[in-house]
């Protein structure tokens, strides 16, 4: 998945920016750098359940802003780490509506090496942006 | 690091950035720290410190403690005093971890007589007090017992037999926030943290077996009014906060502020993160009522916390807790916003005190605390990275200017990500094991990213708060034991 952890951006906490072709391939992206923040290899993620969410939001920023909350509100109320395998944005609907389709593995430290938990998506840096070559997100999580 | 230009000295650990540094600004910024660390602040701490200042209802100065660095909104050690009036409250001036604080006990046990059980010691409260990602507690309780506990706090663990009276006496607020209210919190939030009592969570949290070395004891008399009367004496210090359900709450208000600061309230802020509300209107109410929930949560999660502690010592010493002297010292929280009453412009009235990654340190005779801390003022639990050790200080009267707030911690020096391609866990814990210190952690990476060498030297933090005289030096505590989330 193209995402890049950042250095210079977060000296207490977990930054990354993830890229895209697609907007859609930016959310997957931003998604495997947030499970990668918990768990080593997220790819390697699998489990039984799929776990299928929606979501709606006026704003492109803030929908990503929910949907990467929505991962980690899962982590502790589901004990689930989310290999998200699709994402659907409906850019032309009003408010912009996500639907995402991803499969959980229950937490469990003797499968997978965990990291670090995160605590929150916030609102330092965050944005999204659009040149030549696709999208780039870029989020700091408070771990 | 550049420092602002209009930057001036006020005194040796007092430097001021006045009004007219930003447009915007409604009082200076105040940050309080030595020449030395001053220069190796990074420059987030200016651009937040002065953000914070043009927040509305905002009394006598924007505050950062020695050990601030940059954090979401506020900076990390940021204070800010708001009119309740006329003022805001933020989340961002309060932090995601809502009442992450410190808890420190004590025991009768000197090092000689827990040496030898050390390893047994450190597996066991690994084993009984959960950390690391998806980490669930042993209380299992309703969703709505959880909300009571919420309301409560350690006066819920009291009634549940999870607390001694004293316990509560020994917390700040007495373990809990008056006027906490459940329905101001989103099922999310419970979903996220109903089960989560008693676990230490990830990150920074860490719990640690200490030693209070007779060379490391800076003013006997104090110390001994905390409980420190036996040459090498023993005793646990730990820090965590409100686990998901914090986060959770939040994160909501968060949301639900960024829709209304600008566009109801009119209130334009230069950080979304400094999202806000009035204090007074419904939107401000109701997060104050949530917060205080999420803070009340935090104290109940080191009671329980506190709970497994005593019952680990007393089945490996086969004496119970009171035998062994496992009293607490003090729980205080470093990420709170609390209606207090001080002294502003010659006149005693009620202000709204934020704290991000700030300590309450009330001086000597003040009202708040203990009796026993009446003559001595009220013991301030600073943690220091898991190599170096950590500090317990006491509140001074020189800490009038700074609503009665001091420093929290050491502070980041380098990225987690930096650190973890600079360490290695398993050499950390076998070099930290060589010297003595017996660790246990639920991540390599996430003990890699705790290295001693990634935060700053604590020493020269606790000895700025000493020369603001904000609060002075009783001891500093050594790990002997520690167990890293």
């Amino acid at each position: 998945m193209p995402f890049r952890y950042l250095e210079d951006v977060a000296t207490a906490d977990a930054a990354f920016e993830a890229t895209g072709e697609t907007i859609e391939e930016m959310f997957l992206a931003a998604a495997a750098a947030t499970v990668n923040v918990m768990v080593e290899h997220p790819e390697e993620v699998e489990g039984g359940e799929e776990i299928s969410f929606e979501l709606e939001q006026e704003d492109l920023e803030m929908l990503l802003f929910d949907f990467l909350q929505e991962i980690i509100y899962l982590k502790d109320a589901r004990r689930l780490l989310l290999l998200v395998e699709a994402v659907d944005i409906d850019m032309k609907a009003t408010p912009i509506r996500l639907s995402a389709r991803s499969r959980g593995e229950t937490i469990d430290a003797q499968r997978r090496r965990l990291l670090t938990d995160v605590k929150a998506v916030t609102l330092h840096r965050f944005g999204i942006r659009r040149d030549d070559r696709g999208w780039t997100a870029t989020v700091v999580l408070d771990v | 690091m550049t420092l602002p230009s209009a930057i001036r000295k006020i005194s040796d650990t007092v430097w001021e950035i006045p009004v007219t540094y930003k447009p915007g600004m409604l009082v200076p910024a105040r940050i309080y720290c030595t020449e030395g660390l001053l220069g190796r602040m990074d420059e987030g701490v200016f651009e937040q410190v002065t953000n914070v200042a043009c927040l509305p209802g905002i009394i006598n100065y924007a505050f950062c403690m020695p050990d601030g660095h940059w954090g979401y909104g506020f900076p990390i050690g940021g204070m800010a005093a708001m009119d309740p009036e006329t003022g805001v409250i933020s989340p961002g001036g309060i932090g995601f971890d809502i009442n992450c604080g410190m808890r420190l006990v004590l025991t009768s046990l000197t090092y000689d007589e827990v040496k030898p059980e050390l390893p047994r010691l450190v597996d066991a409260l690994f084993s009984r007090i959960p950390s690391g990602v998806g980490s669930t507690g042993f209380v299992r309780i309703s969703r709505d017992e959880f909300r009571l506990v919420a309301e409560m706090g350690s006066r819920w663990c009291k009634r549940n037999g999870y607390a001694w009276q004293e316990d509560l006496e020994m917390t700040e607020e007495g373990g809990c926030f008056s006027g906490a209210d459940a329905s101001a919190v989103s099922e999310k939030a419970v979903e996220r943290g109903f089960d989560q009592i008693g676990t230490l969570g990830s990150g920074n949290h860490y719990l640690e077996i200490q030693v209070a070395k007779p060379e490391n004891i800076h003013d006997e008399e104090t110390a001994r009014a905390f409980g420190f009367t036996l040459p090498n004496q023993v005793a646990i210090m730990f820090h965590c906060g409100s686990r998901g359900f914090g986060h959770q709450v939040a994160t909501d208000y968060l949301k639900l502020f960024l829709g209304v600061c600008g566009k109801k309230y009119g209130i334009r802020v230069n950080d979304r993160e400094l999202s806000c509300a009035p204090f007074r209107a419904p939107e401000g109410q109701d997060y104050f009522a949530a917060m205080k929930c999420a803070v009340n949560m935090a104290f109940a999660n080191r009671q329980v916390i506190l709970h497994r502690i005593r019952e680990v010592f007393s089945s490996i010493f086969h004496r119970s807790p009171e035998d062994l002297g496992m009293r607490m010292v003090y729980d205080v929280a470093h990420n709170t916003a609390k209606l207090e009453r001080h002294m502003v412009k010659g006149k005693k009235r009620e202000i709204l005190v934020h704290r991000k990654g700030a300590t309450r340190a009330l001086a000597p005779g003040m009202e708040g605390l203990p009796d026993c801390y009446r003559e001595t003022g009220q013991p301030v639990i600073i943690g220091g990275s898991m190599e170096t050790g950590s500090y317990l200080l006491a509140g001074l009267p020189g800490g009038e200017e700074t609503f009665y707030t001091t420093a929290h911690g050491s502070g980041r020096a380098m990225s987690r990500h930096q650190a973890k391609k600079l360490f290695r866990g398993q050499k950390i814990q076998r070099e930290m094991e060589e010297r003595g210190i017996h660790v246990r952690t639920a991540s390599w990476g996430a003990l890699a990213e705790e290295a001693g060498p990634a935060y700053k030297n604590i020493d020269e933090v606790v000895e700025a708060t000493e020369l603001a005289g904000l609060s002075k030096r009783v001891i500093r505590l050594v790990p002997i034991g520690n167990i890293k989330g």
